[in-house]
């Protein structure tokens, strides 16, 4: 029994029709005859399946689909094709600096940000104190959002976030954030939360990481799956060749 | 709906406190403004229609504020819904949450604003000498619709906003527009009964109709006044709803 499972998902973006240019520019080209809907596939026959405490790690150069297919997975996205079963709880962790509100105070974003990833609010009185302690930022917690450094922006959202405990984590190149001293503190927690038990799909262009942590590994190219298994090792081996330019696809 | 409501009602309340907190920042007189606005409104118009035009009618301040009442409601509620789907991009794009929830946070607060306001008209009635009687109880039933008609208009408003961005424009003409067709300060006894009977198209129009009617003249509407208001209701709000759950995965596409 699978506790995800994609099954020949394609996701595909329409650029240029009519909600997308707006009326003016839709009645030019009309006049103009060049009024043309183009259709693009960031994702294309996608298929995978992950057991429970399975880890598995997406690579791929940058347009290759990831964000997109992530999307589909945890539900933001409907698949134009194709379809995806979730079994559990899901929690996604992506772009974790966006999405907070700069006049709002540290506390009020906490908060909100914890009402987001569906926390309650016993829980987020429970643990402030200790996010607000994780992320180092005793003294700003009633300063506005927007005068934090990007630094410490992020170390928030990495708090909060790393209280969750779902049955599926998604995590779009979050594992760690911050200065040096916070990174490693920040990486040990996120190995924390992974070893925990939980069914993890990463997202990371880093192929040691994927290496280290990932028991399956699933291969974007453009938009289509190139390869996917347990192969680790393999994949990541074929990838950085094909990363040298020693490979053709 | 409900169900899902309950299950993020955290989510929900830290969305109102939002709304609140960034509505009023850097005011001096913060959240007074919910009030005192529309009374100066009606301060102007006041002056403009008795000084200028020379109404006289009985009640007349009461029968201005009543349209005031309805339609600044209606005004603030729908051109600040228009905006509640679009301004929260940042965040349906990155968790997946109910979207309606945020035109409903707004709507707490406008629905707020107006219940505040109510209290200063019904400050004005004593203050015009109006005798309360027991069908005062039946404004529940305007104020109910209005606030859902206000949400019905909300939704359609936000998911129109997503796609077609000159609605913003073409709706503020619009407002403008329905404003004058009101009878906001003006009285329509005048008019022959066929255009008498054109202004009850206007959605507007009736709830302001059903105000006076209570408050001024202390009579109840007809049966088919308050058929007709719940009909009008029910459009938009199925409309609206409709909406929402066909484009709930392509607004996303948009934004």
């Amino acid at each position: 029994m699978s506790i995800l499972q994609v099954e020949n998902v394609s996701i595909r973006y329409m650029t240029g029709d009519f909600k997308d240019i707006g009326l003016k520019e839709y009645i030019m080209r009309r006049l103009k005859n060049n009024y043309r809907v183009k259709e693009f596939w960031a994702d294309r026959h996608i298929t995978f399946s992950l057991e429970k405490g399975e880890m598995l790690g997406i690579i791929g150069t940058n347009g290759a689909g990831k964000s997109t297919l992530l999307k589909a997975v945890s539900g933001i996205m409907e698949p134009t094709e194709g379809w995806v079963k979730r079994e559990g709880t899901i929690a996604a962790l992506l772009e974790l600096g966006s999405g907070f509100d700069g006049d709002l105070t540290v506390r009020e974003n906490t908060y909100l940000r914890g009402a987001m990833l569906g926390y309650t609010r016993k829980f987020m009185n429970e643990t402030y104190d200790q996010i607000i302690d994780f992320a180092e930022l005793g003294d700003f917690q009633d300063r506005p959002f927007k005068q934090l450094s990007s630094g410490m922006k992020s170390r928030l959202a990495f708090a909060i976030a790393s209280l969750v405990n779902p049955d599926i984590l998604i995590l779009d190149e979050v594992i760690s954030v911050g200065d040096g001293a916070f990174r490693k503190k920040s990486e040990a927690k996120m190995k924390e939360i992974i070893t925990g038990g939980a069914t993890t799909i990463l997202v990371s262009h880093s192929i040691a990481q994927v290496r280290e942590l990932c028991s399956k590994v699933l291969w974007l190219h453009k938009g289509e799956q190139i390869e996917f298994g347990s192969d680790v090792p393999g994949i990541c081996d074929r990838y950085q060749e094909f990363l040298d330019g020693k490979r053709k696809l | 709906m409900l169900q899902k409501l309950l299950q993020h009602r955290f989510l929900f309340e830290e969305l109102v406190k939002r709304d609140f907190k960034k509505k009023y920042k850097r005011t001096v007189l913060g959240m007074a403004w919910s009030v005192l606005s529309p009374l100066l409104t009606l301060l102007v118009m006041r002056l403009v229609f008795t000084q200028f035009f020379g109404r006289t009618m009985a009640h007349y301040t009461t029968y201005l504020f009543c349209g005031n009442l309805v339609f600044s409601y209606f005004g603030e509620s729908t051109t600040q819904g228009m905006t509640s789907l679009m301004g929260n991009a940042g965040i349906f794009t990155k968790v997946n949450v109910p979207k309606y929830l945020f035109l409903l946070s707004k709507d707490v607060q406008t629905l707020i604003n107006f219940g505040l306001t109510l209290c200063v008209f019904f400050l004005f009635c004593v203050l015009d000498g109006i005798t309360f009687t027991w069908k005062f109880v039946l404004l529940l039933y305007p104020i109910g619709c209005l606030v859902l008609f206000n949400m019905g208009v909300g939704l359609v408003l936000s998911a129109l906003f997503v796609f077609f961005r000159d609605i913003q424009y073409l709706w503020s003409v619009f407002t403008q527009l329905l404003m004058y067709m009101s009878a906001i300060f003006y009285n329509i006894d005048g008019y022959s009964p066929v255009a008498q009977n054109l202004f009850l198209l206007n959605p507007v129009y009736l709830f302001i109709r059903y105000f006076r009617k209570i408050v001024i003249e202390a009579t109840i509407p007809s049966v088919w006044f308050h058929l007709l208001m719940a009909a009008d209701v029910l459009i938009v709000v199925g409309f609206g709803c409709w909406m929402y759950k066909k484009y709930n995965h392509r607004f996303l596409y948009y934004v």
